[in-house]
């Protein structure tokens, strides 16, 4: 266990919201079964406040999860010298088994508590509450997991002890390790990059074909979905490398540092925003023909769309720009 | 969108006018809230300040330092072994060090003593840091007095003094001459207090240590890395327990935060009621309410850090030095260099601001969903 | 137009105290005329006007707006009549807030602020720019004679003035039905019957006004159009006259 300020600071992040969560979560609970849109009766009146309630404690989950992932990230990477080999973040993840897991499921809870908030607003501006069902079944399936998140966190960080030999960001993120970073890393950098692109290419099609006529969706979701998935393998396999100008540096964290002027936060805001955009759009489609939302959400997706399209779109520009430019050239 | 932005707009401005319009009710809040801030911002900054220090002092450490043990405790290190030790391949210099603690009666302070390397100029000029200088009121060319283990006087003088740049770490020292620190604490011939080991490549730092523990079992090699890993991980340590010990404090504002956000006063109350019969929504006096803590935290805070700032690097951080410095010197006074970086504000930002918030939410919720009909029942 | 059918108000329902305030009242309210609900304390009165002004939902029953629709941001299915008791607060908040202006027994002011700011207070939530809100505040503050007090907090004010910037408050999101909750009870009848004369003016204009009062200067007044009686919760007589 490591008793620092941020340490703690993290903990009790996780606390919070893992408490904001189950409190949320055991109203949805009561929403689920006891919700009657007829009735004007004294509970469903008092009900409907609690929607009030649960998308405030939604929000602030939201941000809380954003501003302590970064926390998290700068944390470990700020206690990387008590551990020896550590060079950086990635070196302090590795200390024990919980710490990347920790950080995904931080990731994925933040992705799906932006997703519960586009829900809800489309929600909200429906005037027969149409997607209620659905808006605190997706919260049944986040509040484990947010308390999952603090108990890995815990985890994590109650078996960090200084000094055990870890690998560092040079080893882990390096051809000779093994595991699943280490298989991101040794990606071949050309048909990384070709994936990279034509995600990059059918997403943006998609999206424009999408906003245009309407029409396809699902496609536009699971490939701006995908390609989130292949950028962040980008980054690990290709796109740093252009950034730090070093072939075998992989590490994805140093990004976030000054040496590289924080362009990190900038290129994971993007690639965030525009994955819960284009899951959120996806999300949404069935939901297309409600009779309350049937102007709706068509005009929240067209929205959601162009906030994916302009986020990747920068992300995709900033990679290209720095590919062209590096000093270094991959063979 | 522009609708958006002119509802927020219009609602913070109401927001500080009804703020203002209660300053003495919010006052005692804010008086709370930016005691625990200057509180946990002091604990923040002192302690950041004393890992930059000490990141200072082993900075011009040595790779390496051995040691000799005798019965689990440091002896001398005969200077013998410096020879054998510099033949290991990729060690590129040894050198023998003296040094130790001189104890002065005159004021009870420890001081550093260190022999300083035989080539400066004069044998019976010395260095001395700020705070034995300030200490003892000496200037450059004035002659300090120490007694020997003989208590025979052995008279330095006074060749430089150690600009305050980094008080903390040398503030205590004195680097005086090998011949003078032989008359002072008369060591046996050919012993040193350690030998300090440069190594070619880092990498290698290691198995350059494993080859001296073997060649001489007695040895104890240190890597600078172990110390700076010990020093970081101690002042964190520290910095995490005296957190605890405020975390009750902590607390206690949050819930007293709590307290205040739930017993509003009828006069507010009728307030809400009022503007939720004349149009406002639930979501609009959420919003009101969040605009009400993002303005009282974000004033604690501020306030709070540059009164910290000032406590910790204007007045020496009173309130903390005995719980955290934990020399065993007596300092007279020293100066912190200040530092202060984002990451710092952000975990104190998290540490005050984030619980304040989840601390109000419910109570701003059930403010906020008061009936709009009761403002017919007044 | 609106239309009430059926409707139903209790408190406490389920428990032994349970107390229904409004009984069953179906009701057609006219546009454009003045309708005066008339009844003994204790009647439903201030109830039944939270309801159709979207302040409370009915237990029960259905209330119906005609020729709102158009000024609203959603759309029901078709219809040009919104059927408001089973929406959200959010969009019965729209609607009350475009569709109604209230005036208080109590006036209910915001102490502390000024009457200029007072009679903006509506428009805050809304997203309209404020110079356009605070123009449209400015004139009507003149209209009713009370410009000079702009910036007086409203603790200073007179009882006649405190009721002219209730008035005015309840007109800056240009509403087009004013509902008021025993506007005179706090009146003398010289000021009472000054707010009848405004009351008719606002009819002039094309406003609908919902009164509930108990005082003769309002329900004997030869400018309304309509006299709804209530007893218990019900409604025991409504007669026009005209
Ligand atoms: N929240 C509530 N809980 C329980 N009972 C209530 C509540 N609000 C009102 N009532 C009751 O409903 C009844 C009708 O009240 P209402 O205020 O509508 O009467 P009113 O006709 O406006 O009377 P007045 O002329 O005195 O203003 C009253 O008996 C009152 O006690
Ligand atoms: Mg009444």
């Amino acid at each position: 266990m490591i008793l620092q300020p941020a340490v703690l600071a993290l903990l009790l992040i996780a606390l919070l919201v893992a408490g904001m969560g189950i409190y949320a979560g055991y109203y949805g609970m009561r929403i689920l079964g006891q919700w009657d849109p007829a009735s004007g009766s004294e509970g469903q009146l008092e009900l409907e406040r609690r929607t009030y309630l649960v998308s405030t404690i939604m929000s602030y989950i939201l941000s809380f999860e954003l501003m302590s992932l970064f926390l998290f990230i700068y944390t470990a990477d700020e206690l990387h010298p008590l551990f020896t080999g550590a060079m950086c973040a990635a070196g302090t993840l590795a200390v024990n088994s919980f710490g990347y897991p920790a950080l995904i499921i931080k990731v994925v809870n933040f992705l799906l508590a932006g997703v519960w908030l586009i829900v809800n607003y489309a929600d909200n501006r429906g005037y027969d509450y149409p997607l209620i069902k659905v808006k605190y079944e997706l919260l049944n399936l986040l509040v484990p997991l947010l308390v999952l998140e603090g108990v890995l966190l815990f985890a994590y960080f109650a078996g960090v002890k200084p000094d055990i030999i870890t690998s560092c960001c040079g080893s882990l993120f390096s051809h000779e390790s093994s595991g699943f970073s280490g298989d991101l890393a040794m990606l071949p950098h050309l048909p990384m990059q070709i994936a990279f692109f034509s995600g990059m290419a059918v997403t943006g099609a998609s999206g424009l074909f999408f906003y245009i006529r309407g029409r396809a969706g699902y496609l536009f979701s699971i490939s701006s979905t995908v390609t989130f998935l292949v950028a962040v393998a980008s980054v690990l396999s290709f796109i740093c490398l252009y950034f730090y100008e070093l072939p075998t540096h992989h590490c994805p964290f140093c990004l976030l540092q000054k040496e590289y002027g924080y362009i990190g936060y900038f290129l994971y805001a993007t690639l965030f925003g525009g994955v819960v955009a284009g899951i959120g759009t996806g999300v949404l489609m069935p939901f297309r023909k409600v009779g309350s939302l049937i102007r709706i959400i068509p005009a929240i997706q067209r929205r959601l769309v162009l906030v994916t399209l302009c986020c990747y779109l920068l992300f995709t520009l900033i990679t290209g720009w720095k590919m062209v430019f590096s000093a270094l050239t991959l063979g | 969108m522009k609708r958006a932005i002119e509802r927020h707009l219009n609602i913070l401005e109401f927001t500080l006018a009804s703020l203002l319009r209660r300053k003495a009710k919010n006052f005692s809040l804010l008086a709370m809230y930016l005691m625990v801030v200057f509180m946990l911002a002091s604990l923040q900054f002192f302690v950041t300040a004393l890992k930059r220090e000490a990141a200072i002092i082993l900075d011009d450490a040595p790779d390496m330092v051995v040691q000799r043990l005798t019965a689990g405790r440091q002896d001398l290190v005969p200077t013998g072994h410096a020879a054998e030790i510099a033949r290991i391949r990729g060690v590129t210099a040894v050198r023998p060090r003296l040094w130790g603690y001189y104890y002065d009666a005159l004021n009870g302070a420890n001081y550093t003593v260190m022999a300083g390397d035989d080539t400066s100029a004069k044998t019976e000029s010395a260095s001395i840091g700020s705070g034995v200088a300030k200490a003892r009121n000496l200037a450059v060319g004035d002659l300090l007095p120490l007694i020997g283990y003989d208590k025979a006087p052995v008279m330095v003088e006074i060749g430089t003094i150690f600009p305050s740049g980094s008080d903390l770490i040398a503030a205590d020292l004195i680097i005086i001459s090998p011949a003078n620190f032989q008359r002072l604490f008369n060591l046996p011939g050919g012993q040193a207090t350690d030998l300090a080991v440069t190594v070619r490549n880092p990498k290698e730092l290691a198995t350059v240590a494993a080859k001296i523990a073997e060649l001489f079992p007695g040895s104890r090699p240190i890597l600078k890395s172990e110390i700076q890993r010990t020093y970081q991980s101690v002042f964190d340590w520290r910095g995490g327990m005296t957190l605890m010990i405020l975390a009750s404090a902590l607390l206690s504002f949050i819930i007293f935060a709590w307290d205040k956000a739930t017993g509003l006063s009828a006069e507010e109350r009728k307030e809400i009621g009022i503007l939720k019969s004349i149009g406002w929504e639930t979501s609009d006096v959420l919003l009101l309410k969040f605009w009400e803590g993002i303005v009282i935290s974000l004033t604690a805070f501020l306030l709070g850090t540059i009164l910290a700032y000032g406590h910790v690097f204007f007045l020496s951080a009173p309130l903390f030095v005995q719980a955290l410095k934990g020399w065993s010197v007596i300092y007279p006074r020293f100066q912190l260099v200040p530092v202060v970086d984002a990451y710092q504000l952000a975990v104190l930002f998290f540490l005050t601001v984030v619980p304040y918030t989840t601390a109000t939410i419910i109570p701003c919720w059930r403010a906020a969903t008061t009936d709009p009909d009761a403002a017919m029942r007044y | 137009m609106i239309e009430l059918s059926n409707l139903t108000k209790s408190f406490n329902s389920g428990q032994p105290n349970q107390f229904t305030a409004v009984d069953n009242v179906t009701l057609a309210i006219n546009p454009q005329q003045i309708t005066v609900l008339k009844g003994p304390s204790g009647s439903g009165k201030t109830s039944l006007l939270s309801m159709i002004g979207c302040m409370a939902r009915p237990t029960s029953g259905r209330i119906f707006l005609r020729g709102v629709a158009a000024a609203l941001p959603f759309r029901q299915d078709g219809a040009d009549a919104v059927e408001i008791t089973s929406l959200p607060e959010r969009f019965l908040n729209e609607i009350r807030r475009s569709t109604f202006g209230f005036i208080f027994q109590q006036f209910n002011l915001v102490k502390g602020i000024s009457v200029l700011e007072n009679v903006m207070l509506p428009a805050y939530p809304t997203g309209e720019g404020r110079a356009e809100f605070r123009a449209r505040a400015v004139s009507l503050l003149e209209q009713f004679s009370i410009a000079r007090l702009a910036s007086q907090r409203v603790e200073l004010l007179s009882g006649g003035e405190l009721q002219r910037v209730a008035i005015a408050r309840a007109l800056i999101n240009n509403p087009s039905i004013i509902i008021a909750d025993e506007p005179t009870a706090h009146l003398d009848s010289k000021l009472s019957h000054e707010f009848m004369e405004i009351v008719g003016r606002l009819k002039g204009e094309g406003k609908s006004v919902l009164i509930a009062s108990h005082d003769p200067i309002v329900f004997d007044s030869p400018l309304i159009d309509t006299l709804v009686e209530m007893r218990d919760g019900a409604i025991v007589a409504s007669r026009s006259c005209r």
